[in-house]
């Protein structure tokens, strides 16, 4: 676990498998209440994620970045855990499957009846906002 | 003795009977290799998870108002037992083992007075249970994991759950499933989900874990910063937290499952194969038989000529 002291032990994992476990110089990650970036040596800190995107950094560049459609992240001073409930490399994210993702969660939205359970309203509020996170990933690639 | 036509045709039906085992055998073992590594894969996200809640359910621990999901709802009145079987049979002792650990914890908990709901993952177990218990099944959910258990399908059980525990319909939950340990072993097995109870050895990984990052403070437990306040993480994560556990015991499930059905396929195809060679023993001894009274026959009437 204890790499050089300059990096930070990051781990991104979804429900299905875990994605991605590696020592990075700098993570920044899209947290509830707004972006923080993780070097080592970081307080202790438990945040809800919001959907977004994560950059990891590498000698001041970005080196890869991860869309997730929300989740939590935990973070101590030698680690950055995030859980997500579902995680996909910008790189793979096309603006017509973004739009095709917005489409139907806005449907979704117009769909639903007006007494509809909260369940499922809160389900299709949340698949738009990660839709128009997606949206935004994807035209800023 | 019997005649040869009727031993053909046992013989024949026993051995298509024997091509669809092996068949299903094939089946179940390539299956059974998907849904483990499945299972295995997911094993982290859940232990990260229990880890957190351990950790944010440390910090609000003996505070007022802690949420119900956590601390619970201060009696036990009420059980809800969430079965996982499958919907199919065909699997050896899978879902009888299940069914025996869930009337046990129900003669139990009855004893003690308290009222018990059950709520049946999988047609197999509604069927069973319902001999016995018919008027406490609130629930069925059925048709999962038929190509591979999907992250969804635990979600929408444990949204179920969720909702009626929110509802009030019961103070504790436990879900029964099948634990994985090898094709031939399956360990029924018994798991609190409501009040939060995290399993031992995880305890005691999660209390090392926070003793380390602790080492250089000054508190026995560690001291996190939350965003949002930790009520709110608490109110998203305590029911992430049962969608995880309740995947979790469903890919368990799966795997437990096909591994079964690849036992007993397997048994079947071995014993159908025994069958088989007996029928065609007694077949060939019968023919002979009949060869041998005919060639007498046609001996002794030449003889008395």
């Amino acid at each position: 676990m204890s790499e050089t002291s300059n990096t930070v032990e990051f781990e991104l994992v979804s429900p299905e498998k875990l994605l991605i476990s590696e020592a990075v110089e700098m993570v920044v990650v899209p947290g509830a209440e707004g972006d923080f970036g993780v070097l080592p040596g970081h307080s202790l800190l438990i945040s809800t994620v919001r959907p977004g995107v994560i950059n990891i950094h590498e000698g001041g560049a970005i080196k890869n970045s991860i869309f997730v459609a929300g989740g939590f992240a935990e973070v101590s001073p030698e680690r950055c855990t995030v859980l997500a409930e579902e995680a996909i490399p910008v790189a793979d994210i096309t603006i017509n499957g973004a739009e095709k993702r917005l489409e139907s969660a806005r449907a979704a939205i117009a769909d639903l009846a007006e007494d509809a359970e909260d369940l499922s309203r809160v389900h299709a509020e949340k698949e738009l906002k990660a839709a128009e996170a997606m949206m935004v990933a994807a035209k800023s690639d | 003795m019997a005649n040869l036509k009727d031993l053909k045709v046992r013989i024949t039906s026993v051995r298509s009977t024997q091509k669809i085992t092996s068949a299903m055998k094939m089946v179940a073992a390539a299956k059974l290799r998907k849904a483990q590594e499945n299972a295995e894969a997911a094993r982290p996200y859940a232990e990260r998870m229990e880890r957190m809640v351990a950790s944010v359910g440390a910090s609000v621990e003996g505070i007022d108002g802690a949420p119900a999901m956590l601390a619970g709802t201060g009696k036990e009145d009420t059980h809800l037992i969430v079965v996982c079987t499958s919907d199919r049979g065909l699997c050896g002792g899978f879902n009888g083992s299940i069914m025996r650990q869930t009337r046990k914890m129900i003669i139990e908990l009855r004893g003690q007075g308290r009222t018990v709901k059950l709520l049946c993952v999988g047609g197999k177990g509604r069927d069973g249970m319902k001999r016995e218990f018919s008027t406490d099944i609130i629930g069925t959910i059925e048709g999962i994991g038929r190509r591979g258990v999907e992250y969804s399908e635990g979600r929408d059980v444990a949204e179920k759950i969720t909702s009626l525990f929110e509802a009030g319909e019961f103070d504790v939950c436990t879900i029964v499933f099948n634990r994985f340990q090898s094709a031939m072993t399956q360990i029924p097995t018994t798991q609190q989900l409501i009040p939060f109870a995290p399993e031992e050895p995880e305890d005691g990984a999660a209390e090392a874990a926070g003793a380390k990052i602790s080492n250089n403070e000054s508190g026995p437990s560690p001291v996190f910063i939350f965003e949002p306040e930790e009520q709110e993480i608490l109110a998203d994560l305590l029911p992430l937290n049962v969608a995880v556990q309740v995947f979790q015991a469903l890919l368990e499930s799966a795997a437990s499952e096909h591994g079964a059905r690849m036992t007993a396929m397997d048994n079947a195809t071995r014993n159908a194969g025994d069958m088989i060679e007996k029928l065609t023993l007694i077949y060939n001894r019968t023919r002979q038989a009949a060869i041998t009274t005919e060639l007498v026959e046609i001996v002794s009437g030449a003889e008395a000529l």
